[in-house]
């Protein structure tokens, strides 16, 4: 499913929705160029999942841990080029703690991800407008 | 009293003695950013491993320089976070050791508290001691803060940052435009040749609404938009734009905020004086215009020697000589703590 969203309020309410039908053990893996907007998607999604905090960089230290209805691992690998020390930080130990994994920077470890994840790509088309596209798992949930 | 410290949150491997929380003895740092340049930032992995294989003689080299044995080490303090939990890990574990080895205290320090207390360290003259309260300004790549320290231990976080760390947004903007890593003095060094005026970034959340707390990531996206809409970087030099000018308004907008909410906060809890902390504080810019514009105002700027604002281990000893005669004890690493 292809989203344009035209405002950073209205990514945010996209976020929102998508945050509000997560479910355990998913991981969602995200994609996007450097200023996207992937931070803006997160802070939304992180609020519809009942994250009741600042959704904060997590690029310096690469995961960090929020508590919404669920636990949530924010990962950012935009730091690891290497696949290999994706593989032995462990990321894919957190996928099956009952929470939600959401991953930025996907690519860097797409053979270490689970089949049956979710996906989020985001595009910027211009200034303000951006085509989020989602797997179809995550699509119908939202209809 | 001769406290031992060890620091390795992040890329950097330190150990450092200091006497009494003021007097440095040794203060040895083995950074890592070499290794790390190539990658375009840290690698977790091979910063554990770094460390791991640095830190023994790093905390020899310490004591070796302060001419002290380990046995007259009063106590020893380390990094618990925040910081990479399995940098982390080898500080901790080597302070545990050798604190149980030699029968001395063991005083867990957080890092963002470390930088605060890095300007505990200088041999200031009586009339800049620092005086309770004051604002501290804690920005690095990892972390912007606006802390209001009461006293000793007694810290309040006023202001943070939203999304992205100030440092993390340099070093964003300065690979996306190719010009190398770590982003911070890089561009900080373009940016004294170019005009920040040039192009008007706006200032990210410096409106009322947002009270002291900060945002970053949008600056960096209106960086990447506007060199975007020129069709790129080439386009956009060739263009007759100059990266200088570039870099000196991207700085420009930081610096901006950065000094206007500390104004804002030193003013709304009556304080005399702002000290900054972190690595960012080396910026030749925010050093400028915070000085200039707090002493307008009648506020005292105080800013660490440059060793001390970068990650090292006096800071965390200072602190740590602080808790000791607190009496505040406890450790576990905590990756994401706060202060």
């Amino acid at each position: 499913m292809k989203t344009i969203t035209r405002s950073a309020e209205e990514t945010v309410e996209l976020g929102r929705k998508i945050g509000a039908v997560l479910r355990a053990n998913e991981v969602v893996a995200l994609t996007g160029g450097l200023g996207a907007g992937k931070t803006t998607l997160i802070q939304g999604i992180a609020q519809g999942f009942g994250v009741n905090d600042y959704v904060t960089s997590p690029t310096f230290i690469i995961i960090n841990e929020y508590q919404g209805r669920l636990p949530l691992y924010h990962f950012d690998l935009y730091r690891l080029e290497d696949p290999g020390s994706i593989e032995e930080l462990g990321v894919d130990e957190y996928f099956q703690r009952g929470g939600v994994c959401l991953i930025e920077w996907a690519e860097r470890m797409t053979e270490l991800l689970p089949v049956n994840r979710e996906t989020i790509e985001i595009k910027l088309i211009d200034e303000n407008e951006r085509e989020i596209c989602l797997s179809s798992g995550l699509a119908a949930r939202l209809k | 009293m001769f406290c031992l410290a060890i620091e390795t949150s992040c890329d950097e491997t330190a150990a450092a003695v200091v006497r009494d929380g003021q007097e440095v003895l040794s203060n040895v740092i083995a950074s890592q950013i070499e290794f790390h340049k190539k990658y375009g930032g840290i690698v977790p992995e091979v910063a554990s491993r770094l460390h791991a294989e640095t830190i023994s003689p790093i905390i020899l080299e310490a004591l070796t320089r302060a001419g002290k044995e380990l046995s007259e080490i009063d106590a020893v303090a380390v990094t618990f976070g925040p910081g990479l939990v399995g940098s982390l890990i080898v500080g901790v574990s080597a302070a545990k050791a050798l604190a149980w080895a030699i029968k001395k205290p063991l005083i867990g320090v957080n890092h963002l508290e470390g930088h605060i207390y890095a300007n505990f360290l200088t041999p200031i003259p009586q009339s800049q001691v620092l005086s309770f309260p004051f604002i501290c300004l804690l920005v690095s790549g990892g972390h912007t803060s606006l802390v209001l320290v009461r006293g000793h231990g007694n810290y309040e976080t006023i202001g943070r940052t939203r999304d992205d760390a100030a440092g993390e947004a340099y070093d964003k903007v300065a690979r996306f435009l190719k010009i190398g890593y770590p982003g911070g003095p890089i561009i900080d060094k373009l940016a004294k040749e170019g005009n920040p005026k040039a192009i008007q970034f706006k200032r990210p959340m410096i409106e009322e609404e947002f009270g002291l707390d900060f945002s970053f990531s949008g600056l960096k996206t209106a960086v990447v938009n506007f060199v975007n809409k020129a069709g790129g970087t080439e386009n956009l030099f060739s263009g007759g734009t100059r990266l200088v000018d570039l870099c000196a308004s991207f700085q420009a907008a930081v610096v901006d905020v950065l000094v206007e909410k500390s104004l804002k906060a030193a003013k709304q809890h009556h304080c005399q004086t702002i000290a900054l902390a972190g690595g960012v504080s080396a910026n030749s810019a925010l050093r400028q215009e915070l000085k200039a514009k707090a002493e307008a105002k009648g506020i005292v700027v105080h800013i660490p020697p440059l060793e001390y604002c970068t990650d090292n281990a006096a800071m965390i000893a200072c602190a740590g000589y602080y808790k000791s005669i607190n009496s505040s004890f406890s450790l576990a690493p905590i990756a994401s703590a706060r202060i």
